[in-house]
């Protein structure tokens, strides 16, 4: 039997656990196996929290070796990702920290805002409203946009939308309550909608051009 | 359903988890409402406009400093 309780609801052994029994044995390879796995989303991450590169940088490089040092307080309750995203989340809140010079930095930052949590703006998007942006343009404009939310909303809307982590490994991760991970995510994406509607909308002739006909 | 109802389940919505008398419910307000259906549609495109656009790529070349220099403090620490 393997000591490591699988994570519950799966009955097999998730094969992260598997590599960092390896680790724990003293087999560094397998812990180059995992950082590759991670690097692109560990990077992501503190890049989105931190807004910078150079930091997002340095995050990456101390979160895997701070997990690695850890190694042996990883329970294998959770999943090795939500346990190294757990990390990478501190990291880069100490990060920025440093870059405040010792304010504080919390997830709970601006997040008494009632800013867009009701929709105002209404009006129906271009059928596919990318296609009017060019991908640099886009970029910028994705970039701008999400970069505005408040960031307690937006590392709530990274991990659950674009990372893929469930609602209870997002709040895992972000030691935030189930109900305060749905309450911010709801929050970040009617504002991110809000924000991205003035880019979006249907233009003018744009729907007979396409050949898409406006409904109702 | 009202509007507000409405906005209380929109996440539930788009992760599709409700059950299938609370969609039949909410298909058949955001058939009479269009701002609902708007608020919906343009809310699922706006997450899977952020999942299949790379904000923040990670170029090979500096993967494999990083890389490089994580196996290497690991090594140290050690």
């Amino acid at each position: 039997m393997p000591t490591i309780q699988p994570i519950a609801g799966e009955n097999e052994l998730h094969p992260d656990v598997a590599l960092v029994e390896r680790v724990r044995a003293g087999d560094i390879s397998a812990y180059d196996t995992l950082v590759r796995k991670y690097d692109r989303q560990v990077f992501r991450i503190a890049q989105h929290i931190t807004q910078n590169r150079e930091d997002a940088e340095d995050v990456m490089q101390d979160a895997f070796l701070k997990a690695y040092e850890k190694l042996d307080q990883f329970q294998g309750n959770s999943k090795f990702y939500t346990w190294l995203v757990r990390i990478a989340v501190n990291e880069s809140l100490m990060r920025l920290r440093k870059r405040r010079t010792g304010k504080m930095v919390s997830i709970d930052e601006d997040v008494e805002t009632e800013e867009g949590s009701v929709p105002r703006d209404l009006a129906d998007w271009a059928p596919d409203p990318e296609q009017n942006y060019n991908q640099t343009e886009l970029g910028e404009i994705l970039r701008k946009t999400i970069q505005g939310l408040p960031h307690g909303f937006r590392v709530v809307f990274v991990l659950r939308d674009v990372e893929g982590l469930s609602t209870d490994e997002t709040a895992e991760a972000l030691g935030l309550s189930v109900p305060a991970v749905k309450s911010r995510l709801l929050r970040a994406r009617l504002q991110l909608r809000e924000r991205l509607s003035r880019y979006f909308h249907r233009k003018k002739g744009q729907a007979a051009r396409k050949g898409d006909g406006v409904k109702k | 359903m009202t509007c507000t109802e409405f906005l209380a389940l929109l996440d539930d919505l788009i992760d599709d988890t409700v059950t299938t008398e609370l969609r039949t419910e909410i298909e058949q307000h955001m058939h009479k409402c269009s701002h609902c259906e708007v608020v919906f549609n343009t809310t699922r495109k706006t997450i899977e406009i952020y999942r299949s656009n790379e904000l923040y790529e990670l170029p090979p070349d500096l993967r494999e400093r990083l890389h490089t220099a994580i196996m290497a403090r690991c090594k140290k620490g050690s």
